[in-house]
């Protein structure tokens, strides 16, 4: 394994200061993709996208043509963009909006020609303020440009692309309750089926929901084509994507590698990358793909850097986040940390999660603390049974959306690979990490 | 109607003129009105309820779910420190700690001065640089106990106040391209008009 030459697909511009404006887009090829595209016809660039085997980029990592090609068949009424990054240590798409958004609203619009779909939203996550604020102004400049409106480059197809502020919630990344959310409502997640977005979305009707990063690849896709881009890669696991790597690295931030081609161990030890376990300790744990997925030890290390490869062993990429634990860690408080944020985050619709994970986190904090006792991890593991039944990978779920059957991962994962640890807080009454 | 100003109110239509249907408009205004008082006053609910044809009870119960729109007042700075995961690895509760103790509060609590307002925060997508936090949803990163201290009194002595607007205010660049912007009419697409009434 190693890192690859592949090309830089979505921060080729990002070694400039002003990779946000205007100018050093068209400077830099901007729009040209957005030309091409609009030189074909819809279905032409839709083609592209099904060569591409894009996967979505925002953690379920459903492929992007397949979820176009349910909606091809009957008119599409809205694009949506989900910009609400919120899964914990996940930074990507942050780094998107806020350091090349014309890339963003070039795609946007190819999707949106593609689709046929003339009214497209940006939905940004409410934190990022500046986000935000560069994805509004490169919307200004991309209209008065030609790129974005009606008639776009002389060629009779127009969008009108609005830009919508979320306002803390979590939740509002899985796409039904962003939906809800952009109606103006509370952002419960909706029962699928029936409301998949595709059949009954905004306002009730056919919807496309995509991800930041997924829509950021298309340019490049449609000016290189799509088998350029599943040249990249190996298997379902097609072109490069960013992984926001955190935690106790030297190295964290946001890089673009080639799928498959690059392995946890690259990704975090590479001194071009990670550069190792911060003041060079020993690594205990990793979590992949975000705090909804069950964590990996020292021994997937050599896992590549695949959807397939990943799931294979029991977890996911999910978000494209990376989190390293080292040997100071206690493993019993990030799992707590982890649970308390999907208890603050729950909707509170359904009882196993609304209730489950206040009964877990509470459970998780006197253990942390030094105040719980043995039976206390048979508990745990029996609400999280009623969260997910069996509490397997994937998991089961009893409740509307997955906020809930998510919540075990962690706890199951602390369980499995450090039982004796947790123990160790009970027999001595206190954490043994101080 | 009577508590936004008349730029807001403008802005505040606009606003509803980009939607198929005005209640999506709900945050966005809420927002705005953040922007004009700091958090959302029960005045400011009521014109929000009127624009988007709703009642104050249902704008309440919306705004309630996010954590952003505060109902209550709140400092002229609210100063969110994340604690998740990658900012618990980098020393978040260390900082959260001394953030209380130099600021004399708890999380949700306010400074007497009415200066600052202390949150404890979910992760805010700023990993690289953890442990992070933000002023008013502007970003700090890779804080340090004296980092905090520095921040505060620039803070205190509006240093920074050209890079921390105060609070409530999210997208300061106003749209002035569009479809659907010019005169704060409807939107002129067919697919816009193709919409039921209560589609959903």
């Amino acid at each position: 394994m190693a890192i690859t030459e592949a090309p830089r697909i979505v921060t080729s511009r990002l070694s400039h200061s002003d990779s946000h404006t205007l100018e050093r887009y068209l400077a830099t090829g901007g729009y040209e993709g957005l030309r091409k595209a609009l030189s074909m016809t819809p279905e032409q660039v839709a083609a592209e996208v099904d060569a591409a085997s894009l996967l979505g980029r925002g953690g379920a990592g459903f492929p992007a043509g397949r979820k176009w090609a349910m909606l091809r068949k009957a008119p599409v009424t809205y694009l949506v963009v989900n910009g609400d990054e919120s899964e914990p240590a996940t930074f990507k798409d942050h780094l998107l909006l806020e350091r090349d958004p014309h890339q963003l609203v070039e795609g946007v619009v190819i999707a949106a020609y593609a689709l046929g779909v003339t009214q497209a939203f940006i939905y940004v996550r409410g934190e990022l303020a500046l986000g935000m604020e560069r994805v509004q102004a490169a919307l200004n400049d991309a209209y008065e440009h030609g790129a974005v409106g009606p008639d776009i480059f002389g060629s009779g197809f127009g969008v009108d692309v609005v830009v919508h502020p979320g306002a803390g919630a979590y939740i509002c990344g899985e796409e039904t309750a962003l939906i809800e959310s952009l109606e103006g409502k509370r952002g419960f997640p909706r029962i699928k089926p029936p409301y998949f977005p595709a059949a009954i979305g905004l306002y009730g009707e056919p919807t496309v929901v995509n991800n930041v990063e997924t829509l950021s690849n298309l340019p490049w896709i449609v000016l290189n084509g799509g088998a350029a881009f599943s040249a990249l890669g190996e298997g379902r696991s097609a072109g490069t994507r960013l992984f926001a790597l955190a935690g106790k690295v030297r190295n964290p931030g946001v890089y673009e590698i080639e799928m498959v081609k690059t392995t946890f161990r690259d990704l975090i030890y590479a001194p071009v990358l990670g550069g190792g376990v911060l003041a060079g300790r020993d690594l205990k744990a990793i979590i992949p793909g975000g705090v909804s997925a069950p964590w990996f030890g020292p021994e997937h290390l050599d896992l590549p850097l695949g959807q397939d490869e990943v799931g294979a062993a029991g977890s996911m990429l999910g978000s494209g986040s990376v989190v390293v634990m080292d040997d100071q860690t206690c493993a019993l408080r990030a799992a707590w940390r982890i649970t308390k944020f999907f208890w603050r985050e729950s909707c509170g619709q359904c009882t196993p999660c609304r209730e489950g994970s206040g009964w877990l986190e509470k459970i998780l904090r006197r253990l942390e603390q030094g105040a719980g006792r043995e039976e206390d991890v048979d508990l745990l593991l029996d609400v999280c049974d009623n969260i997910a039944p069996g509490i397997t990978w994937p998991p089961q779920q009893t409740t509307i959306c997955v906020l809930g059957p998510s919540i075990p991962s962690s706890i199951a994962s602390a369980i499995r690979m450090f039982r004796d640890e947790i123990l160790l807080h009970v027999k001595e009454g206190a954490c043994p990490y101080g | 109607m009577a508590h936004l100003s008349p730029d807001n109110l403008e802005r505040a239509r606009a606003l509803v003129a980009l939607y198929p249907h005005p209640r999506s408009a709900l945050v966005p205004l809420c927002h705005v009105a953040q922007e004009q008082d700091g958090w959302l006053t029960p005045e400011a609910i009521s014109d929000i309820a009127e624009l988007v044809g709703t009642t104050p009870a249902d704008v309440l119960g919306t705004a309630s779910f996010y954590d952003m729109l505060h109902t209550e007042p709140v400092g002229t700075y609210v100063v969110s420190i994340c604690t998740n995961i990658a900012c618990m690895l980098r020393g978040a509760d260390d900082l959260l700690r001394h953030a209380e103790e130099h600021l004399g509060i708890h999380p949700g609590g306010t400074t007497p001065d009415g200066m600052f307002t202390l949150e404890e925060a979910e992760c805010l997508a700023d990993c690289g640089r953890a442990p992070c936090l933000q002023v008013n949803h502007r970003f700090f990163g890779n804080l340090t106990a004296e980092g905090f201290d520095a921040l505060v009194a620039d803070l205190r002595s509006g240093t920074l106040d050209s890079e921390v607007p105060h609070h409530g205010t999210l997208c300061r660049i106003r749209r002035t391209g569009g479809l659907s912007s010019g005169k704060g009419g409807p939107p002129a697409m067919a697919a816009a008009e193709s919409v039921p009434e209560g589609g959903s």
